[in-house]
């Protein structure tokens, strides 16, 4: 390996290293390759979830006389399920680490905290969707609340998608062993997973806490 | 007739080489940041620190440095030569998350404004 690294270099003007993927080094490993094309996917995401935001934005006063958001909002579970959602967020991110490093107990591990963590996160969200519905204050109350339920359900099916995913790649890792095509579905799961983090973000600060008070 | 480059290609098939972005110190490092962020969003939403008209300002302050941290730490968005694609259509993709968020309300708010109300 150092010997080829060093032919490579005598032979092309461009560091190998440097310029996989970009012309002079060859193609990149498959590894960046399918992680990019899953970038471009969650990007898109991103921009679904844009609309809604805007949407949001826009309709969060019209609360036709309804309940407002200061009334419904309970900040402490927020903040709870916040915390959830992040710390599955670093689990998820350690337990790919450990595959990638051939600990297959230390990932089973991690999956499983991850997966506790954002099962405890759509039972928060899920509980207090039930208790706004339970108070007269549903998505067909006002356009408020419809663009709520859009924007913070949209984000919680995306979680609940990811969780199914999560049981799938834990057992073709079981089944498979850690092997290369499972290892970049992996982080490609690790990816969307951070990604619903960042979009979180956003509703927390957007949604709870600048509509909270 | 081989080209150099295939002759000294002498990795085995199926093992990519890759070199380790990510360690478990950065994870930590972003948790504690991102916690910190967190928190404080909470504290300034809900108390006086700050100047009340000053409260949206400094959570959307906090909420993008939050960001940023969960793309350096967890998304390990650096500035090596493996990340510049995906931070070209990064930008492309916040250009038009911008773009979709920042005009949907500046149009519909111009929109209320200029709104003339029916008579009852």
């Amino acid at each position: 390996m150092t010997m080829t690294t060093t032919l490579d270099r005598t032979l092309t003007a461009v560091p190998t290293e440097l310029a996989h993927g970009r012309g002079g080094g060859g193609p990149a490993p498959k590894r960046i390759v399918v992680a990019y094309g899953f970038w471009i996917f969650i990007l898109s995401d991103m921009i679904m979830f844009s609309a809604l935001f805007a949407a949001y934005a826009v309709l969060s006063g019209n609360n036709a006389g309804g309940p407002t958001a200061p009334e419904l909002f309970n900040l402490r579970n927020i903040f709870i399920s916040t915390m959830c959602l992040l710390l599955s967020s670093y689990t998820c991110g350690i337990g790919v680490l450990s595959a990638e490093r051939r600990q297959p107990t230390h990932f089973l591990v991690f999956a499983i905290f991850t997966f506790v963590l954002g099962a405890a996160f759509l039972f928060i969200e899920a509980t207090e969707f039930a208790g706004m519905v339970a108070k007269g204050a549903g998505p067909s109350r006002s356009a408020f609340l419809s663009s709520f339920f859009t924007l913070v359900g949209t984000h919680g099916v995306h979680v609940a998608c990811g969780l199914v995913a999560l049981v799938y790649l834990v057992a073709q890792a079981r089944v498979h062993g850690l092997r290369p095509a499972v290892l970049r579905r992996l982080l490609c799961w690790s990816l969307f997973w951070h990604a619903l983090d960042i979009v979180w973000v956003g509703v927390f600060t957007l949604v709870y806490l600048m509509g909270g008070h | 007739m081989h080209s150099p480059e295939r002759v000294f290609e002498d990795r085995t098939p199926g093992v990519e080489e890759h070199e380790p972005t990510a360690s478990y110190l950065s994870y930590s490092v972003g948790l504690g940041l991102a916690i910190l962020a967190t928190i404080a969003s909470f504290i300034v939403a809900q108390t006086n620190l700050l100047w009340a008209p000053g409260i949206p300002v400094g959570l959307i302050v906090l909420g993008l440095a939050q960001i940023g941290v969960h793309l350096v730490f967890f998304l390990h968005l650096g500035s090596g030569p493996d990340s510049t694609n995906n931070i070209l259509a990064l930008a492309f993709g916040v250009l038009i998350v911008f773009l979709v968020i920042a005009g949907s309300v500046w149009i519909i708010a111009n929109l209320n404004s200029n709104m003339v109300l029916m008579p009852q």
